[in-house]
């Protein structure tokens, strides 16, 4: 446990120092981004990395917690806070009770329903014109404000971002490391062992299910007010697949895998910009080689590779010897 | 190990900046934003070609008063969110004094807070009326709004004597500002809407809603969408024997669709910017210099015929060209300079800005083609 206190200490730190290295560059910008993207992703993880079940229609609970704050706040004039609260009360309470007969379903058709789900509520947002103003996107919501101070610029963003992230990572590693989360992995190991030791698995999943969608709704909210500009391609289905993508890059069942995961995905095409139109291609290549020869994702995946290369020049020194 | 990526993800950010450094400074910096990849590309990729051609033209014949542009272009995909990550970096990073940009009404609605906030004057190539109304301080656009193609195919309605029409529109960001146009103006030109439906932007068949066309009053269909969806209606609507009319958006006026739609093309009527039958307008037009010159000069580079997409670039490049011939140094007083444009023969009209128009154009900007022949001609 200590060390647990200890790895999340230093993550913090790190988090809240790192503007001071990008104050006027527009990575700032990006990072409060991979922040939104973190949550979605460790979201995502406690779904999938730790219960082992999959969902390819998590860009729909981030789009609701998006376009309940932007809606409730912009055409009906809610308190933001109070909106956030209530979005992430009603998504965690649809995800609760889609979860039941959904979460029934195993693999293939596990995808399937999610992913139709995901299509569903794409559809939704995009036709329901008089609501959402359609495909031409929802523009005008309102900074966050807390007293005096409004989060209008990156930096103030960044802090108000990774706040929430912070909290969420801290929510998380306690529940990983907690009777629940040892639960979860029972589940995802042997679902039936799982049961006959006495877990509740159809509700454990159900209960996981909706905090992951919660914890998405609140990084939608976020990501409305931050944009102040909303339209449904933020949260199609390319969107779900990017998140899972994050996941897997990271390391399935590991909190930081995912804020790897999602700092390396969000970060990457902005540092092969300068490869112009062969950018997606080596991007493409790297993600290849990252599954195949590290398959327990980044978070396994960089300190063996940094085991080698020593256990390489400690070799060869030998040798010289 | 986390520090460890702190300390490259700094090292790389200190190299980038340096980078932008190290630029030469009397040049003047101005930024584009076209989605180049993604589903918006056909946007996107004639926009970058045609700027960056028109700056490397400004600058072989001397640059503007003798100081040269440099273009700084970003690939925004299509997606909001990258369009605002990229217009920060081109204000924060490249210290542009302008920017050219984004390709779609979507992407443009999101940049727009952070050039008001950053006092950036940005020259959007995409037509949502929300662009420009109400006015934004530092927001411009050059693509012709959708209400001025609506009015140009109700007007030839009228004089044809047709008041009954059949809508087909697709559903995003184009279609859907399409058919809000076109039901707000129809009462005007006593249009009276019969049919009003959808299709999606990855249909493949849309026979079901042209057989409950084909079963309505209506004396002619308007199709409101971008490649490929209006090909295959219009390829659907010949497999069924509809006889009806039919009218399509700006949305299809390049060559593409005629290759696609084939001989379903013959007959079909649209309102296009004039740079597609360039030829055959009459020698008074004033905008034909400026389109004859843009569509050779784009076959020459790209051995294409130049859209009017790219003239939307085009046109973008020159009007802040103008506007810092006329002495403009600062983002603040190009646009100052950009609201005083007055009668500017560009491709997509003649622009004349003001304090309450940031869009400049009006209906002359649209001519009525006909497909004839494989070929564009003036509708008659």
């Amino acid at each position: 446990m200590k060390r647990e206190l200890l790895k999340y200490s230093i993550f913090a730190v790190c988090v809240l120092l790192a503007p001071l290295a990008f104050l006027d560059s527009y990575l700032l910008n990006v990072l409060v981004f991979v922040g939104i993207h973190t949550m979605l992703a460790v979201a995502l993880n406690l779904l999938l990395g730790y219960a082992g079940q999959i969902s390819l229609g998590h860009a729909a609970f981030f789009g609701l917690g998006a376009y309940l704050s932007g809606v409730l706040t912009t055409t009906y004039g809610w308190n933001p806070w109070f909106t956030m609260l209530v979005a992430a009360i009603v998504v965690g309470g649809l995800a609760f009770m889609i979860g039941f007969p959904i979460l029934k379903l195993k693999g293939h058709y596990l995808a399937m329903a999610t992913l139709g789900l995901g299509i569903i509520i794409f559809i939704v947002f995009n036709e329901w014109v008089e609501v959402t103003s359609g495909p031409s996107g929802f523009s005008g919501i309102p900074n966050l404000q807390l007293g005096q101070l409004i989060f209008d610029s990156d930096l103030k963003n960044y802090y108000l971002v990774w706040c929430f992230v912070l909290g969420c990572v801290l929510l998380s590693v306690n529940l990983a490391n907690s009777r629940i989360g040892r639960a979860l992995r029972a589940i995802h190991d042997a679902e039936v062992a799982a049961r006959v030791v006495g877990v509740n698995a159809r509700l454990l999943k159900v209960q996981i299910f909706a905090l992951s969608a919660m914890i998405s709704a609140i990084a939608g909210s976020l990501y409305a007010h931050v944009m102040t500009f909303i339209a449904p391609p933020s949260f199609g289905f390319n969107i779900s697949v990017e998140l899972l993508t994050m996941v897997v890059i990271g390391g399935l069942g590991s909190i930081y895998g995912s804020f790897l995961g999602a700092l390396l995905l969000t970060l990457l095409p902005e540092f092969l910009r300068f490869m112009h139109d062969y950018d997606i291609v080596f991007y493409g290549g790297l993600l290849m080689v990252m599954t195949i020869f590290m398959p327990g994702g980044l978070v396994q995946g960089i300190p063996d590779l940094f085991r080698k290369l020593v256990g390489l020049r400690k070799g060869k020194g030998d040798s010289h010897a | 190990m986390l520090t460890r990526i702190m300390t490259v993800l700094m090292l790389s950010a200190t190299l980038l900046l340096s980078a932008s450094f190290a630029l030469a400074a009397d040049t003047i910096k101005i930024g584009g934003l076209f989605s180049v990849t993604g589903p918006p590309a056909f946007l996107g990729e004639p926009e970058r070609n045609t700027a960056k051609m028109v700056v490397d033209g400004i600058n072989k014949s001397g640059g503007i008063k003798g100081q040269k542009l440099e273009l700084i272009v970003y690939d925004t995909a299509g997606d909001a969110t990258k369009a605002v990550q990229m217009a920060t970096k081109l204000i924060r990073d490249d210290k542009v004094v302008a920017i050219i940009g984004p390709s779609t009404t979507g992407e443009t609605m999101a940049v727009i807070p952070v050039v008001e906030k950053a006092r950036i004057p940005l020259i959007s190539c995409a037509a949502g009326s929300k662009i420009t109304d109400p006015v934004k301080r530092y927001v411009f656009k050059t693509a012709q709004n959708d209400a001025l193609a609506v009015e140009r195919i109700y007007d030839y309605l009228k004089r044809q004597r047709q008041n009954r029409v059949a809508l087909l529109t697709v559903s995003d960001g184009f279609g859907a500002s399409g058919r809000e146009q076109l039901k707000a103006l129809a009462p005007r030109f006593g249009m009276q809407i019969v049919v009003d439906d959808t299709y999606g932007p990855k249909d493949t068949d849309m026979t079901s809603q042209l057989t409950k066309i084909r079963a309505s009053q209506a004396q002619v269909l308007i199709v409101w969408g971008t490649n490929p969806g209006p090909a295959v209606i219009a390829k659907n609507a010949r497999q069924l024997g509809l006889k009806l009319p039919l009218y399509m958006s700006h949305g299809v006026s390049s060559k593409k669709f005629i290759a696609l739609a084939g001989d379903a093309a013959e007959g079909v009527r649209l309102p296009s910017g004039k740079v597609i039958v360039a030829d055959a307008l009459s020698k008074k037009d004033p905008q034909k210099a400026s389109l004859l010159a843009f569509v050779k000069d784009y076959q020459n580079h790209y051995k294409q015929e130049g859209d009017h997409f790219g003239g939307h670039a085009w046109d973008a490049v020159m009007l802040l060209k103008a506007a810092i011939e006329r002495g403009a140094t600062t983002a603040e007083s190009i646009r100052d300079g950009l609201e005083n444009t007055r009668n500017f023969h560009g491709i997509g009209g003649t622009f004349t800005y003001s304090a309450g128009d940031h869009a400049g154009l009006n209906k002359e900007a649209f001519v009525m083609v006909e497909i004839k022949n494989r070929d564009w001609s003036l509708a008659k």
